[in-house]
C-alpha cells in the first residue's frame, strides 16, 4: 500500500484499473499462475481417478461386487477376491489408533500445557525428526526388535492371560496384525503429537484465564476448558495419522506376513492392500492380475476418499458444538 | 497407469538417448542375474566404448510387460514367456520374441531348527508335503527317514515363502508342481501363487530374515543368495535318488542333461531333470530379444553382445556363483542368432 500511495499515478485509478493495466502491472499474470498451479491438484486427483478406474475395467467386469466379497486371492488360477486386503488394512490401522490416539494426545496435553516451555520445545524437535524418519526404518526396527519381542513375550504373555478370547489365539509367529498395528502405531504418534500440541497452544490464554479465575484446578482448565476447545484440531491430527496409517506400505509388509487371511485373532498373519499392491504389481504378468492389483489401488483410493469426508464431517460437527460451548 | 509409466519412461529414454553420444540399448527385467548383467554391460562398454547397455532389474513379469509394450529393447526373464504372452507380443508388434539362456541358477531349501546343525536331506514328498501344510512338525517320518541320526524336534514347522512376486519363487512352484500331483493341481506353478501354508517374506532378505527370527521355520532362497551370505542350506533328492547339495557342478549337470532335448526356442524347464549327479530345483534365464529391429545399429550392437556373451562373458559365470552355459546350449543359441533381423 505504501507503495501505492508514492506513486502518484497508480493511486487515483487502483479502484477502476483496466484489466490490460492490471495486466501489465502483474495481478492477473500472477492470479493466473497461482490458479494454474491451485487447479493442477484437483487435475492430477482425477487423472489419479481416471487412470485407476480404466486401468482396472478388466478386473471390474469380471469380478463385478464378487471382488469386495470373495476371499480368495489366487494369481495362478486368476481368482481374485479382495476381503483380506481390505481387512487387513482396516485392522491394523485401528490397532494402531487405539494404541497412538490417547498416548499422542496425552503427550501433546503434557508438551503443550503443563511442561516446561523449553523441555517442550526440546522435545518437539525430537518428535519432528521422529515424523521425518523413513518408513523403512520403522519397518527394521519393527523386524528386528518388536517382532522378536512379540514372539518371545508379547504374545505368549496375551495367550496365557487373553487367552480365552478369539482375539489372541493361535501360533505365535511374531509377525502379524498386532505387529503391523504397534508399528503403525509407533509411526504416527508423532504427526498426532505434533499436530495436536500445535492445537492446544493456539487456544487463546483468556479461556484458561477464565476457567482458573472460576476456581478451576490447573488439570480442570485443560481438561474440560482447553481440551474441547481445541479438538476440532485434535480430531484433524487423528485422521492425518488414520492416512498414514492406511496407505502406509513398507513398514507392513515387513512384519504382517503377507498371508491373505481372514482371522479374528490379531496374532494372526495377515495383509494390507497397499502390501500386495507392492509386492505383487512388478511380477504380475497376466492381465487380470495387473488389473485387479489396479482395482485394489481404486479401492484403497475411495477408502481414503471415504475417511476424509467423514472426517470433514465430523469436524464440522465438533466445530459447532465445540464453539456453542466454549462461548457458553 | 501403465500408459503414465511408459509416457514417462519413453521421456527418460529420449532425454538421456540426447544427451549420449554413444548408442544407448535399454533393457530391464529379472532382478536374479542382475550381478552377472551388470558386470556383463559394464565389460561390453569398456570393449566398445560407443555402445551402452543400460538394464534396470525391475523384475522378471515388468520386463516382459515393458518388452511388450516396447518401452524398452529387450526383457528378461527367470520364467519363459507363456503361450498367450507369445502370441500377445506377436499380435502387436507382427514378429515374434526370442528366448536366449545366458546363465543358471538354483533354488535351495534353507531352515533354522535349534540344536540342528547337520545339513537336512529333503525328499520331494517331503518339500511337497511341507509347503501343502500336510508334514506340520519336524520330526514327521517323511523328513526323519531322509535324516537318520538326526535328532529333529517335534515342534510345529514354519513355513516362510517369498510374498513379492519373484522368479525364484516361480522356480520352486514348477518344481514342487513337477514332484507333486496335488501341488500341481491344487496350487501350481507361478510368480506368486495362492501358498496353503506359511508366512510371507519380501525378497530374499525377507524370507532370511523371518527364518532367521522365527525357531523351527523352512524357506526357499537362490543359492547365489545363500553362498554370498553364508547361510546353510539343505540337499533336495534327484529323480535317480541321490541326495545332491547345490553348487555350480551339479546345477550345470542339471543344464547338461536338459541340453539335449532343448527345444529350438529354448522355453525349458530344467527342474527336475534326468541325470545321477545333477541338481534337481535349477533354471535358465533368459534374455528376450524381439526378432526385428528397426534401427540397423541397435540390431548389430545386441548381436554383437550376444556373441560376446556367448563366448567371453561366460567366463565372468562363476565368479559371481552362476553356472555356465553348457557347451551344447552355447552352440545352439549361436545357430539362433541368425533369426535376429
Amino acid at each position: 500500500m505504501a507503495a501505492t500511495t508514492t506513486v502518484p499515478s497508480a493511486g487515483p485509478i487502483a479502484g477502476s484499473r483496466s484489466f490490460l493495466s492490471r495486466l501489465r502491472e502483474g495481478d492477473e499474470i500472477a492470479r493466473l499462475i497461482t490458479f494454474l498451479f491451485a487447479i493442477s491438484v484437483v487435475l492430477v486427483t482425477l487423472l489419479l481417478i481416471f487412470e485407476l478406474w480404466q486401468g482396472s475395467a478388466l478386473a471390474r467386469h469380471k469380478f463385478g461386487l464378487q471382488f469386495f466379497l470373495t476371499r480368495v486371492w489366487d494369481p495362478i488360477a486368476e481368482q481374485f477376491g479382495a476381503l483380506p486386503f481390505i481387512y487387513g488394512t482396516f485392522i491394523t490401522a485401528t490397532v494402531s489408533l487405539v494404541i497412538a490416539v490417547p498416548l499422542g494426545i496425552g503427550a501433546a496435553i503434557f508438551l503443550a500445557e503443563l511442561a516446561p516451555v523449553r523441555l517442550s520445545d526440546t522435545l518437539e524437535f525430537f518428535i519432528d525428526l521422529l515424523a521425518a524418519v523413513p518408513s523403512v526404518i520403522y519397518g527394521l526396527l519393527g523386524v528386528f526388535i518388536v517382532v522378536p519381542l512379540m514372539r518371545d513375550y508379547v504374545q505368549p504373555g496375551l495367550k496365557n492371560t487373553l487367552g480365552f478370547l478369539p482375539l489372541f489365539t493361535g501360533p505365535a509367529y511374531g509377525v502379524g496384525f498386532l505387529t503391523a498395528g504397534i508399528v503403525l502405531a509407533i509411526m504416527v504418534i508423532p504427526y498426532i503429537i505434533s499436530v495436536s500440541r500445535e492445537v492446544l497452544m493456539s487456544v487463546p490464554r483468556d479461556q484458561r484465564e477464565a476457567a482458573l479465575s472460576l476456581g478451576s484446578t490447573r488439570w480442570e482448565s485443560t481438561w474440560k476448558v482447553v481440551v474441547p476447545f481445541a479438538r476440532t484440531g485434535i480430531m484433524g491430527s487423528i485422521f492425518l495419522a488414520l492416512a498414514r496409517a492406511l496407505g502406509e506400505t513398507m513398514a507392513v509388509t515387513m512384519v504382517i506376513g503377507n498371508t491373505p487371511t481372514i482371522s479374528a485373532s490379531l496374532l494372526s498373519p495377515g495383509y494390507s492392500i497397499a502390501a500386495v499392491i507392492a509386492n505383487e504389481f512388478t511380477e504380475a504378468t497376466g492381465n487380470l492380475h495387473t488389473e485387479a492389483l489396479i482395482e485394489l489401488g481404486l479401492v484403497l483410493f475411495l477408502l481414503t476418499f471415504l475417511l476424509n469426508g467423514v472426517a470433514r464431517l465430523l469436524i464440522v460437527i465438533t466445530a459447532q458444538r465445540g464453539g456453542g460451548t466454549a462461548h457458553a | 497407469m501403465k500408459r503414465i509409466a511408459g509416457i514417462l519412461l519413453a521421456a527418460l529414454v529420449v532425454a538421456s538417448m540426447a544427451s549420449a553420444q554413444a548408442l544407448l540399448i535399454n533393457g530391464a527385467g529379472a532382478t536374479f542375474p542382475n550381478p552377472i548383467y551388470s558386470k556383463w554391460f559394464d565389460e561390453y562398454h569398456k570393449k566398445n566404448g560407443n555402445i551402452e547397455i543400460n538394464y534396470q532389474s525391475v523384475g522378471s513379469g515388468a520386463g516382459i510387460k515393458q518388452v511388450t509394450d516396447g518401452t524398452v529393447d529387450f526383457g528378461a526373464s527367470d520364467g519363459p514367456m507363456s503361450d498367450e504372452q507369445l502370441k500377445a507380443f506377436q499380435e502387436k508388434h507382427g514378429f515374434g520374441i526370442l528366448h536366449f539362456p545366458t546363465v543358471l541358477g538354483a533354488v535351495v531349501p534353507t531352515y533354522n531348527i535349534p540344536g540342528v546343525t547337520a545339513a537336512l536331506n529333503f525328499t520331494p514328498d517331503a518339500l511337497a508335503g511341507i509347503f501343502l501344510g500336510k508334514i506340520t512338525k519336524w520330526n514327521d517320518p517323511a523328513i526323519a527317514g531322509a535324516n537318520k541320526g538326526v535328532n529333529l524336534p517335534a515342534a510345529d514347522i514354519v513355513v516362510v515363502h517369498r510374498s513379492d512376486g519373484s522368479g525364484t519363487t516361480y522356480v520352486w512352484t514348477d518344481y514342487l508342481s513337477k514332484v507333486s500331483d496335488e501341488w500341481k493341481t491344487k496350487v501350481g506353478k507361478g510368480a506368486s501363487p495362492n501358498w496353503p501354508v506359511g508366512l510371507g517374506g519380501k525378497g530374499s532378505e525377507g524370507v532370511t530374515g523371518q527364518i532367521k527370527n522365527a525357531p523351527n521355520s523352512i524357506g526357499y532362497v537362490e543359492l547365489i543368495y545363500a553362498v554370498s551370505n553364508n547361510i546353510p542350506y539343505g540337499t533336495v533328492k534327484n529323480s535317480s535318488g541321490s541326495f545332491i547339495k547345490a553348487d555350480l557342478a551339479s546345477v550345470s549337470e542339471a543344464a547338461a542333461a536338459a541340453a539335449k532335448t532343448m527345444p529350438d526356442d529354448f522355453r525349458v524347464s530344467i527342474t527336475n531333470p534326468a541325470g545321477a549327479k545333477a541338481y534337481p530345483i535349477a533354471t535358465f534365464t533368459w534374455l528376450l530379444i524381439p526378432e526385428k529391429f528397426s534401427d540397423a545399429a541397435k540390431r548389430d550392437s545386441i548381436k554383437g553382445f550376444l556373441n560376446w556373451m556367448l563366448a567371453d562373458g561366460q567366463n565372468y559365470a562363476e565368479q559371481l556363483s552362476y553356472a555356465k552355459l553348457p557347451k551344447e546350449v552355447v552352440a545352439k543359441e549361436k545357430i539362433a542368432l541368425a533369426k535376429i533381423q
